[in-house]
């Protein structure tokens, strides 16, 4: 038999309908349903009379919307709407829904892995890019808009085509200090924000395989972020220990016989991709982005680049415009930019290690004047568990917000907003114009780079404090 | 969803690069539940200004792109978020055809789905187009049967898509009615226990 990469194994098993001339039906394990892109979907079933077919295989939270303070606060009527809509839809088509009340609720790429919701060679879709976080299991995750909630609602199917393959081997050990978040931010800076576009990614290499579930995540999560319609990754020993005894994971016997199916969802040796890219990250530093979209960032020692240092016209013309929206001035050292805001949160980096490592850099610290900073777990039970360890007291005592589970400032719907012309590091994945509030700026970086530039307030090198993990 | 077989219309040139779905229409839009009424909000943050008022700059405030319903745009174009909002706000706002050398693979599909054709052209002819739209009104029509763009000096570059979108765009086809005729594939599917996971619970 021809050798198979990890991806169209999964891919082959789930082709429902194979006709020429024709995008594959292929059948979606998993479907995730949020109240910002799902409103719309149940609506176009009501209009045509249609059901749910499958409402088992469907999962729904709040989370974009949802105030962080008091979550059950909403003085925002149209969002309040939306969140009653979601409960009226999931009602009236008999899906289950983790709601405000819920000790499931959270982002929806935060709760589906930690409910074991998310499993190997699955395939799993929902109304959002960031599906994408979900593959970190070996599984084919990935975003759609609401017309194709609509279908799997519907059909529990999609019409897609095959998209092409492509290998990101990642070499090399990370050096302490420098987080999985440095690693996807230092590989969309070196390749660009479309190296992935039409590409299913599979990471691959000593640096993955030494990464924990969570970091993993964070890896898959960005994918979007180079354009990749996915990105995954081969299931081993961490996963299944990261699974075992998770709520919705198989148990007992039946999570031994599942090891044994999933063992099998690896590349064939001889497979072929249809595109190889290495990254090596033995020298990589804690990086933090300078511009407006994922790929504008250097190490944390670097300076702001010059436009004129780009030889591609369209590239000059976008850093300048990049510069001028983050009124930053060319070879400005990263460490001297000052901050006001700290968002921690995001279902890039809200999960419990994340804040441990945070919590580790403000353990007896303090927030500097002038910078207001906050930490929003990624779901319930992240910030139960936070709680239970005394992650709380520790930020609080430092001078942080601690808030309760959602999106939050990862896109500012709900309240947490930065004001205009106001400079945010942030753990997110997006720093697009505007994305946490008009003319915000946003400077992604690791939680243990938030955290010390909430200190310091700038930019600093988090290898060079002493409370660095090792 | 309205079939689009042929459209003549005039050009508005957006003249960026990854041009991405949070400026195309920004998240305090998103809350509606209803998929129309977005248009008034398309590219919210570069056409209006602070007090609300028009942003002269901005390409489609100026009197020669009035009621453009073709966009010119550059590279990546609709990349970031999934939200479905995009294409619903440039249709609402009157955009039926979106030309580009790429898109983003979401939005791109997203397009189809709504009655929106993207066009993917060449860097160079991108290019062509720009200085074309920028000196004076450029009135294209394109030709979805034959993939073909048109301009008045008689110029025609030619694009692709694929059989099956161009398929469901040429006759306004809904796409779970075109499911549901596989009704007993799934069923089958189903059954035979192909689907590895059953039941999520
Ligand atoms: S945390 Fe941000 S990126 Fe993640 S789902 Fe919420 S809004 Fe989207």
């Amino acid at each position: 038999m021809k050798p198979k990469t990890l991806f169209e194994k999964i891919w082959d098993q789930h082709v429902v309908v194979e006709e020429e001339g024709k995008p594959h039906l292929l059948y979606v394990d998993l479907h995730m349903v949020h109240e910002v892109t799902s409103p719309q979907a149940f609506e176009g079933l009501r209009l045509s009379n249609r059901s749910v077919r499958r409402p088992e295989l469907t999962f729904a939270t709040m989370d974009h919307n949802v105030p962080t303070k008091n979550p059950f606060q909403i003085h925002d009527d149209i969002a309040s709407k939306q969140i009653q809509t979601l409960e009226k839809n999931c009602q009236e088509f008999g899906i289950q829904l983790a709601d405000l009340e819920s000790s499931d609720q959270g982002i929806v790429h935060v709760i589906g892995p930690e409910l074991g919701l998310t499993l190997p060679g699955k395939t799993i879709v929902c109304g959002d890019s960031h599906t994408s976080t979900h593959g970190a299991f070996g599984a084919i995750a990935f975003g759609i808009g609401t017309s194709e909630v609509e279908h799997v609602l519907a059909t529990q199917t999609l019409w897609q085509e095959k998209p092409k393959t492509l290998k990101v081997d990642i070499q090399g050990s990370r050096a302490s200090g420098v987080a999985a978040k440095d690693v996807i931010l230092g590989l969309i800076a070196k390749y660009g924000i479309a190296f992935g576009t039409g590409y299913v990614i599979e990471y691959t290499g000593q640096a993955v395989q030494e990464m924990t579930m969570e970091e993993r995540m964070t890896v898959c999560n960005m994918s979007i972020e180079a354009g990749a319609k996915a990105g995954l990754i081969a299931p081993d020993e961490t996963t299944y220990e990261y699974l075992r005894d998770r709520e919705y994971a198989p148990k007992g016997e039946d999570f031994e016989k599942a090891i044994l199916e999933w063992e099998a969802l690896k590349t064939d040796e001889g497979a072929e991709f249809d595109e190889v890219i290495t990254f090596d990250v033995n020298e990589l530093e804690p990086q933090v982005t300078w511009g407006t979209n994922p790929s504008m960032g250097v190490g944390v020692n670097d300076v702001v680049p010059d436009p004129e240092s780009f030889t591609n016209p369209v590239d000059q013309s976008s850093t300048k415009q990049a510069l001028e929206y983050m009124d930053l001035k060319p070879g400005t050292k990263m460490t001297d930019i000052e901050i006001d805001y700290v968002f921690l949160g995001s279902c890039t980096n809200s999960r419990i290690e994340d804040l441990r490592a945070a919590a580790e850099i403000a353990k007896g610290q303090t927030v500097a004047p002038g910078v207001t900073a906050m930490v929003v777990p990624g779901s319930k039970r992240v910030k139960e568990q936070a709680e239970q360890e005394g992650l709380d007291q520790i930020f609080i005592e430092a001078g942080f917000d601690w808030r309760s589970a959602g999106c939050s400032m990862c896109l500012s719907m709900n309240p947490d907003v930065v004001p205009p012309g106001k400079r945010c590091a942030s753990t997110s994945n997006r720093n697009f114009e505007g994305r946490q509030g008009r003319a915000a700026r946003t400077h992604l970086v690791s939680p243990q780079m938030a955290v010390a530039a909430a200190i310091n307030g700038h930019f600093t090198d988090v290898r060079e404090r002493s409370t660095v993990r090792s | 969803m309205e079939p689009l077989v042929k459209h003549s219309g005039k050009v508005a040139p957006l003249d960026k690069v990854n041009v991405d779905t949070d400026q195309i229409i920004p998240k305090q839009f998103l809350k509606r539940v209803e998929r129309t009424g977005f248009g008034r909000f398309l590219f919210y943050d570069w056409r209006y200004q602070e007090d609300e008022e028009p942003n002269p700059d901005f390409v489609l405030n100026q009197p020669a792109y009035q009621s453009a319903t073709i966009l010119l745009a550059r590279n990546n174009f609709g990349c970031g978020s999934s939200r479905e909002h995009a294409p619903w706000a440039l249709l609402d706002y009157g955009f039926k055809v979106i030309i580009a050398p790429s898109f983003a693979d979401i939005f791109y599909n997203n397009c189809f789905k709504n009655g929106i054709l993207p066009v993917k052209l060449t860097e160079d002819e991108v290019d062509s187009l720009f200085q074309q739209a920028d000196s004076s009104e450029l009135t294209l029509t394109v030709d979805l049967e034959k993939q073909t763009v048109l301009d008045e000096k008689g110029n025609s570059y030619t694009f692709e898509t694929d059989p099956y979108r161009r398929k469901m765009l040429l006759e306004g086809l809904d796409d779970i009615g075109l499911t549901e005729m596989y009704e007993s594939n799934i069923s089958k599917y189903e059954e035979k226990g192909k689907a590895i996971y059953q039941s999520v619970f």
